[in-house]
This record gives C-alpha cells, structure tokens and sequence, in this order.
C-alpha cells in the first residue's frame, strides 16, 4: 500500500488522529521554540484539513464512506460473527458528513492562519493551540461518526475544548464565567443526549446510528429520547429561547476562537438535523417536529436579530446575528422536514427549502467567521470592543474595513455575495409552504442591514479620532485569514449552483434519503 | 460544468453573473455621467473645511456619532418590545437553565403527548 493510498483509505481514521495526536503533542514540540509550535500546529492543520478533502472528494464521487475501526477490512461493519449488529465503532462519512467536513477544514485552517498573529502577544499558546486542535478533532468527530455513543463522546470533547478556550483570556473573571455558563449549560445538555443513548441501547441493543433507525419504533420512550436530543442540540447550536449563552461565549472568547465557535454551533445542528432525518425521519411525526424546528427558527431569526440592533459590544452584536442566521437554517430544513412525508410538497419545495438551509450552513460559517475576525482585528488593535469608543479606522484599516464590508453585505442578503443566493433560496420556498415566515424572513435581512450599519457608521466611518491616530492595519497573517474567507464569500456568491450541485444537493439527499444512509453501514440488511 | 449557470430558487431563478454584468453597465454609465460634470474642487482651499454656520469645528471626537446614538427612534418605537424581551436576558446562569428545562418540558408535551 503507497503512502497516498493509506491516507485515502484510513482519511476518516485520520481527520480526528491527525489533530488529537498533535494536540497532545503540543506542549512538548512548544518547549522547543515558539516557530516551531507554530510550524507543528499550522502543518496538522494544513495536513488535517487536506485530509478532509480527500475524503470529502471520496465522497462526493463514489458515495458514503465506511470506516469501521478494529476490524479486518476497513469497510467491514457488520463481522460474520457479530448476529447482524455492528458491534464496532464506525465512521459513516456520507455526503452531508462531508459537506461539514468541508465547512470544518475551510474554517479551521483560516482561523488558525489568523490566530497566529492575533495571539501572538499572549502567553501559554500551547495550551490555547492544544484547545483549538481539540475543537478541530471534535467538530470533525461529531459530524463523521455514524455512532452515536461516540457522537457524545466527540461532543463531549468540544464542549470541554471550547469552555477552556472560551475562558483563555481570563479578562477579569469575565471570560471564565462565561465559560462556565456554557460548560455547565453544554454539560446539562449532555446528559440529555446520554440519557437519549440510554433509551436507544436499552431498546434496541445498539448504538449504532444506521442500526438505531432500521430498529426504529417511535415507542414512547423514543418520544422522550427524541424529545432531549432536539432539545439538547437546539440548545447547543444556539436556537431561541436557549441562546442565552451564545453572546457571553462568544463575546469573551478569542475572536479567532469565535469565528471557530460558529461552526461548533453548526455541528450540533448538524447532529439536530442527523437525528430528526436519519434516525426518525418518517417513523415520527414529522410535520409536529418540523412545526416545532420551525418555530426555534423563526424565534431565532426574530429574536436574535432585534437584540443585536442595541447591543453596544461589537462581538455581542455580532453572537446575536449568529443566534438570527442559525434561525434561517432552522425555518429551511424544518419546512423540508414538516412536508418530508408528502412527494408533491417536497418536490415543490421541500427539497429546496432544505437545499437553501444547508447552503446558508456553509455561507452562515464563511460570512460570520469573517466578521468575528474582522472584530478580532479591530480588538487587536485598539483594545476595545465598545462601539460607543470607536470611529474613523476606515482611514488606517482599510483591508479590515473591507472584509468587513463584505461580511456585512453578505449576512444581510445583498447580492452578489453568498448569503444572498442562500437567503433566495430560502425566501422562495418558505414562500410556498407559508408567506408570513418568507416576509418575516426578508424583513429580518434588512433588520440584519440595519445593524451591520450602524457597527459600520461607529465603527469606520467619521473623522480620524486623536486616541486612533497611530493605529495600523491588521498584520499578514490576519489579513491572510480573513482573506480566504472574503473570497470563498465573493466565489460562492458569484458562483453558486456549481456549490449547489456539488455540495449542497448531495448533502440535502443524503439527509433525507435514511435507506441509503442504513443500506451504506448495514448493506441492506 | 457550467459556472455560470443560474441557481433555481423553487419559484424562479438568480442568475448573479448576469446582475453583475448589469452592475457594472450601470457603474460605467454612472461614471461617465459623473465625468461630464465640470472640476471646481481645489484641494487644501477653503473648500475642504467643514463650514457650520460660521462656529469653529468642534474636536473630531466630538463630531463623530457614536453607536448609541442611532437607531434611537427604532428603539422608542418598539419600547414595549424590548422592555419586554431584554430584561429576559438576565445573564444568570440558573435562568438559562430555567430556560431550557422549561422547552424541554415543552417538547415533551407536544411529542410526547399530543403527537
């Protein structure tokens, strides 16, 4: 077997071996100078983010990708001896997996990019390095494993990586109690998934996502699994009336820890949605469950949007639009989901609706790193993220101001950039299901524009201020990070149905088609 | 594979390289309006000082509006909105807790019981 062959077959194995191993590494390679930590953690994300493209264009040319650790062949998931149960631990990378994946490594190797000059005043790096990593082998766990204890296992490791980054900068106590608020909040929510696999192995002998939803019964029991894993996730991806804790974590942590925070957030939706589609799906109930995904998100879109207008933190304003955005998300799968039982109505427009959720998905995680990046820039330069102390950077952080203005155009709607393309598609099918939520839709963009405004107005326009006269544009590096971003945000604005078709189709089928999902991991048995 | 292909929407299309093609026909034609027009600004004159009624310019942190100030007639406007909505944004963590068992409660009404 050549080396390439081996990362080909072994990619699922790697995309969270890769960064675990150099995470615990870290402390040790930082003893021997601050380059070569820089060196080790920027090629384990390089090396870890190609990895998950390879895997990712496995995927999405030859279908769902089986990884079955332990056994004699990699694809080998139900052993001759095991009585038709997947008794191993097993990675199912189908197209929506990989699709996240994809949105992981874009995200992860941007920031990383970024971090390194926007940390760089800081001490004790490995360790904030060896949380990031953490958080990488996390998202990329959550989002491949087609096992669901190991879901919680993975879920378990972001919540803790993510709390200790959360709280890094310490900030007067400040940025430890917010990490506590979201430990304990992504503790209790935990519990409600492991008490969600409890119900699972104890009815059905496994733990196994494929196998859970052949044996699927909608039983009482299944209800209340059912009922705390929705719960749980919506929580943790930051849904109304469960958001509480987004602005304080994301306020308080490193931006460039921030911009990742997002697509923490977007792998427990990725989980909500795995749940509802793969494991439920048409066993359930699925208009009820769909009306309630629906209603987060239109709270969500609502809610999040109307608190960002007053917020005078420019990251708090910012953590409320990510709380608005992930409402476009919901209100997109959740009409795919409420009409999943009817051919004609998802023909017309579910299909659609959910094509439009998982686009905004990917944008969502593109714009809104690029805006707490951009925030993370003007902080690093002038040490505050009160907007009511800023004014006039345009005239010395023009390449900010910039990005800037491309992430704001593209969270509001405006065309060309991605978020548009997302928003129509959204808008347009929402429509057919129910008009009021595709205007609530609308106006809640032109309330997203009004806000993103107003941090423009304070934040670069205006006369240069005397206290900002010496103020210089965000180092290389930084600008590099935002950079990849504004331009994926311009390509896929400027390009989109060739991400649709690529992308964003494979992953909306593979979401709703649970025979293939099953048929991938047990072959039809 | 085409990229330029228009995306389907589910009740119409969005062609962006054709609105782009459009924006930059529009930008040329705005430029070469705004070209015909006749040059009078002369740089480092009077002309580039901000005039206010014949008042010396206030300090330049002075004259920037700062974030609280706008918006303010929006948020009069919706004044029962938001008292009603941030005080329930209390910042305890004991509440957000309240919070989320009180939806899962919810949930389990609604999928539990009635669905």
């Amino acid at each position: 077997m050549t080396f390439v062959d081996f990362i080909v077959t072994n990619a699922p194995a790697l995309l969270v071996a890769i960064p675990l191993f150099a995470a615990f590494t870290i402390p040790a390679v930082g003893k021997i100078s601050a380059a070569a930590r820089n060196l080790w953690v920027m090629g384990t994300m390089l090396l870890t983010a190609a990895v998950a493209f390879i895997l990712a264009f496995r995927v999405f040319s030859t279908g769902t990708v089986i990884y079955v650790f332990g056994a004699a062949a990699a694809n080998l998931a139900v052993p001759l001896d095991s009585g038709g149960i997947p008794i191993r631990i097993i990675f199912t990378v189908d197209a929506m997996s990989a699709f996240m994946d994809v949105i992981c490594a874009i995200v992860g190797t941007s920031v990383l990019l970024y971090s390194l000059s926007s940390e760089s005043r800081n001490t004790n790096l490995e360790g904030y390095y060896a949380l990031y990593l953490l958080m990488i082998t996390g998202v990329f766990g959550m989002v491949s494993t087609g096992d669901f204890f190991n879901f919680f296992v993975f879920l378990e490791i972001l919540s803790l990586a993510s709390a200790g980054i959360i709280a890094y900068r310490i900030d007067g106590g400040l940025a430890v109690e917010a990490a506590l608020k979201y430990f304990i909040l992504s503790t209790l929510g935990a519990i409600l998934v492991l008490f969600a696999i409890g119900i699972y192995y104890g009815q059905y002998d496994a733990l196994n996502i494929a196998m859970i939803a052949q044996r699927m019964q909608f039983s009482m029991l299944d209800k209340i699994a059912l009922v705390f894993l929705v719960a749980a996730l919506a929580m943790k991806c930051g849904a109304v009336p469960m958001h509480f804790w987004t602005p304080d974590a994301y306020s308080m942590a490193p931006s460039s820890a921030t911009a990742f925070l997002v697509v923490a957030s977007q792998a427990s939706l990725y989980g909500l949605f795995r749940v509802v589609f793969t494991m439920y799906n048409m066993t359930m109930n699925c208009a009820t469950v769909g009306w309630i995904i629906i209603i987060l998100g239109v709270l969500s879109m609502v809610i999040g949007v109307t608190m960002a207008i007053p917020q005078k933190d420019i990251k708090r304003l910012m953590a409320y639009h990510a709380v608005s955005q992930t409402g476009y998300m919901l209100l997109g799968v959740g009409v795919g989901l409420a009409v999943l039982g009817n051919t004609t109505l998802t023909s017309a427009y579910g299909f659609m609706a959910m094509e439009g959720g998982i686009f905004h998905i990917f944008n969502h995680a593109m714009y809104k790193g690029l805006l707490f990046l951009t925030a993370g820039a003007i902080f690093y330069r002038i040490g505050t993220r009160d907007l009511n102390k800023m004014g006039g950077l345009g005239h010395t952080m023009k390449y900010t101001m910039i990005f800037f203005i491309i992430g704001a155009l593209a969270i509001a709607g405006i065309p060309p950039f991605n978020g548009f393309a997302s928003k129509l598609m959204i808008y347009e099918s929402v429509y057919l299901f129910n008009p009021i939520f595709a205007i609530i839709a609308m106006v809640v963009s032109i309330l997203t524009l009004a806000s993103f405004v107003k941090v423009f107005h304070s934040v670069f326009m205006g006369p240069q201020l005397p206290e900002y006269a010496d103020v210089k544009e965000a180092p290389l590096p930084m600008l590099i990070g935002m950079g990849i971003l504004a331009a994926i945000v311009i390509l896929f604005g400027l390009f989109p149905q060739p991400v649709v078709d690529m992308l964003v189709a494979p992953a909306a089928n593979a979401l709703a088609n649970q025979g293939g999902y099953i048929a991938s991991v047990l072959g039809g048995a | 594979m085409d990229l330029t292909a228009p995306v389907l929407t589910g009740y119409g299309i969005w062609a962006p390289v054709a609105w782009l093609a459009a924006f930059v026909a529009a930008t040329i034609v705005v430029y070469l309006l705004w070209k015909t027009g006749e040059s009078s600004y002369k740089k480092g004159t009077e002309q580039g000082r901000p005039y206010l009624s014949g008042n010396a310019e206030p300090e330049k942190g002075a004259v920037h509006i700062r974030a609280s100030n706008l918006y303010w007639g929006f948020l009069q406007a919706l004044k029962g909105y938001y008292d009603a909505i941030v005080p329930i944004h209390t910042g305890v963590l004991t509440d957000y807790m309240i919070w989320f068992v009180a939806v899962t409660a919810m949930l389990l009404v609604v999928i539990g019981v009635l669905s």
